[in-house]
């Protein structure tokens, strides 16, 4: 009869964890969603971005950039990155089309040949101008984009555990704080390498809400723990009211920025 | 030239107009950028002809102006080029670009001198041929001169369709006496002569479809007009006849572009009343990204290269085949190392590049280009001019 009882115990034990599961996966996603919801529906958006590179003996060196972004309903953002400094890459400038499943597309424009590269977007992994910032890491977060798992409450923050569904993410998981106040804005993000060990610790500081609605932070500070190397990103001049359309992310709006 | 004078006061004209109204606005972004280059060009090998030098130290200069008004949707951009080199048709200078643009909702309308690139293969540009290339600057055609154009631009859901008028041809420059890459009599660009009777001001035309369609990129191109090659006709004594023909130019551009694998081909039918062929360049391009977290991309290349004018093609790549690696650091100093070499598979010649680059500090940039022709067969018609033009060329640009 023990063993008997055992058994029950056993799978009503297992079947308990396995709902536990379920729910953290349910509320994780969730979270994931509310997000995505609470920052529906700013159209398009503009703003001037400094990209200061540390090394670990705390030379730096800049990048000034421009992005204009546009939201789509039904698939990916829209998104185009024009470069001012360094010199010699001036009006080099990205075009982005995001899609919530399979591979992005992306064309390079270099302005001193005027060409126009459709280039694969395979390299995910790798990192953004030598910055601390890998391609994954800019590029639109949609929520198809990882699997959620949540893991705790702490005070007004939500953690949660983000898969990456790519094979090709340099990342077995991120761990994403989440403020449930203030519109489920991200506070906090740390990045796991694929030997499973802590890689960088992402933080956004000076957060400022525009439009009533959309937080952005001024400040994003990528930290790599293993390189002790740093990046940080300063945002300026955010402006919601550009209007943009499709128009200002075809091929042509792409050799305009670069000129 | 004359007309080419008054070309360029129209365009500033109708500027300052628009700029005048505008600026009540007070809406007018300007920029102001330059670029210094010292460079120095060395040949290995002595001369094949008299005259011809082995050291060519030079210095470059590119300004540019932008003004931009209207949220960037109206600007006018010039950008000027300078050299001065110790042969004296390096020695030169060209408007690379001076035009007003406006754009508005899906079209787009550029009107002035302008640089347009079609294309999509890495070893050779067949279908590219709006511009003139700027022969002396680069031995990969990659510099081009600034083309007078009226280019009107229209972005619709199933592509974008693009026409040209082009009002003024300009002509290719050559070596002088004092220049390699060269035959041993020197082409004086002022004597090649055109099959138009309006010469260099035969009203030209081209149009390019353009679409990409989920992992496909494709371009349709036509264009009809003065040639940007001279053709040349060798006669019984040797003697070089050279003249711009007037050419239909079909070209088709492809990528597919599936996950690291970019398959790419390019191909042209050109024809004239002396000569009517067809081209094609087809290949891949692999990349190997993020090498075990180094942050280093690999890429290798594999191009093949035919053209039907088989001796007769002016950059020789009659039946070659061409593989190259490109080696990108994705460092702070963005280096770069571009590794290529073209066979031809028909005889021994052999030519190996490299071009590799790296910035220092926030404003200087070192490129390094070489070229390597090896065994060039002495029965190519063209190429075996050149076969004593190995050369290294070390580069240093400074950016104001």
């Amino acid at each position: 009869m023990n063993y008997k009882k055992g058994i029950v115990t056993t799978v009503f034990a297992l079947s308990a964890l396995s709902t536990f599961a379920q729910d953290a996966k349910t509320k994780g996603l969730e979270i994931a969603k509310a997000a995505d919801l609470a920052d529906t529906g700013f159209n398009s958006s503009t703003v001037a971005l400094k990209m200061i590179l540390k090394n670990k003996n705390g030379q730096t060196s800049e990048r000034e950039m421009h992005t204009k972004t546009l939201e789509l309903a039904l698939d990916g953002d829209k998104s185009l990155i024009t470069f001012n400094t360094p010199k010699d890459v001036k009006g080099t400038a990205t075009l982005t089309f995001t899609h919530k499943e399979g591979s992005d597309d992306q064309w390079l424009y270099l302005p001193s040949i005027k060409r126009v590269k459709r280039i694969s977007s395979n390299n995910k992994s790798g990192p953004f101008m030598g910055s601390e910032f890998a391609y994954e890491d800019l590029s639109s977060q949609e929520v198809e984009k990882y699997s959620y798992t949540f893991l705790k409450t702490e005070n007004n923050i939500l953690i949660v555990e983000q898969d990456p569904v790519d094979p090709k993410s340099g990342y077995t998981r991120r761990v994403v704080s989440y403020n449930k106040d203030k519109a489920y804005r991200i506070e906090k993000v740390d990045f796991f390498d694929r030997k499973n060990a802590l890689l960088k610790t992402l933080s956004y500081k000076g957060y400022k809400m525009y439009k009533n609605k959309y937080w952005r932070a001024a400040t994003m500070l990528m930290v790599n723990h293993q390189s002790n190397k740093e990046t940080t990103l300063q945002f300026s001049n955010y402006n919601f009211d550009s209007e943009l359309s499709e128009d200002d992310f075809s091929q042509n709006a792409l050799k305009r920025s670069g000129r | 030239m004359i007309k080419i004078k008054a070309i360029f006061i129209c365009l500033i004209l109708i500027s300052i107009g628009a700029v005048a109204q505008e600026k009540e606005k007070g809406k007018l972004d300007h920029d102001f950028e330059l670029e210094l280059e010292t460079s120095y060009l060395g040949y290995f090998k002595s001369a094949s002809f008299d005259g011809q030098k082995k050291h060519f130290p030079s210095i470059a200069v590119r300004p540019e102006y932008t003004l931009s008004w209207n949220n960037g949707y109206e600007s006018i951009t010039a950008k000027a080029f300078f050299r001065l080199d110790v042969d004296t048709e390096r020695t030169h200078w060209d408007i690379r670009e001076l035009y007003y643009q406006k754009a508005k909702n899906n079209w787009e309308l550029s009107l002035g001198f302008k640089k347009v690139y079609w294309g999509v293969t890495e070893s050779n540009h067949l279908v590219d041929i709006i511009n003139q290339t700027d022969a002396v600057e680069s031995f990969d055609g990659e510099q081009k001169l600034g083309q007078p154009m009226l280019q009107y631009s229209l972005n619709t859901d199933f592509g974008t369709f693009d026409l040209f008028y082009l009002p003024y041809h300009r002509k290719r420059t050559f070596a002088g006496v004092k220049g390699r890459f060269r035959f041993p009599v020197v082409l004086d660009k002022d004597a090649i002569g055109y099959e138009s009777g309006a010469k260099e001001w035969r009203q030209d035309i081209a149009f390019r479809y353009s679409h990409s369609l989920d992992i496909f990129d494709i371009g349709l191109s036509h264009f009809y007009g003065n040639g940007r090659e001279p053709l040349f006709q060798f006669d019984d004594t040797g003697a070089i006849n050279a003249f711009y023909p007037i050419i239909n130019q079909t070209g088709i551009d492809l990528q597919i572009t599936n996950n690291a694998f970019l398959w790419k081909l390019e191909s042209i039918y050109r024809s004239s009343d002396a000569q009517s062929f067809m081209a094609l360049t087809a290949g891949v391009e692999f990349t190997i990204s993020n090498i075990k977290n180094s942050g280093i991309d690999i890429g290798i290349l594999g191009e093949y290269l035919y053209d039907e004018r088989d001796e007769l093609a002016l950059n020789a790549l009659q039946n070659d085949v061409f593989f190259g690696s490109r080696i990108a650091f994705n460092d702070v100093q963005s280096t770069q190392i571009l590794l290529g070499g073209i066979s031809d598979l028909n005889n021994s010649s052999k030519i190996f590049s490299i071009e590799a680059s790296r910035r220092f500090g926030e404003s200087l940039k070192l490129e390094i280009e070489g070229r390597l022709l090896s065994d060039i067969d002495t029965s190519e018609l063209l190429l075996s001019n050149f076969r004593n033009d190995s050369f290294v060329k070390i580069s240093l640009f400074k950016y104001f």
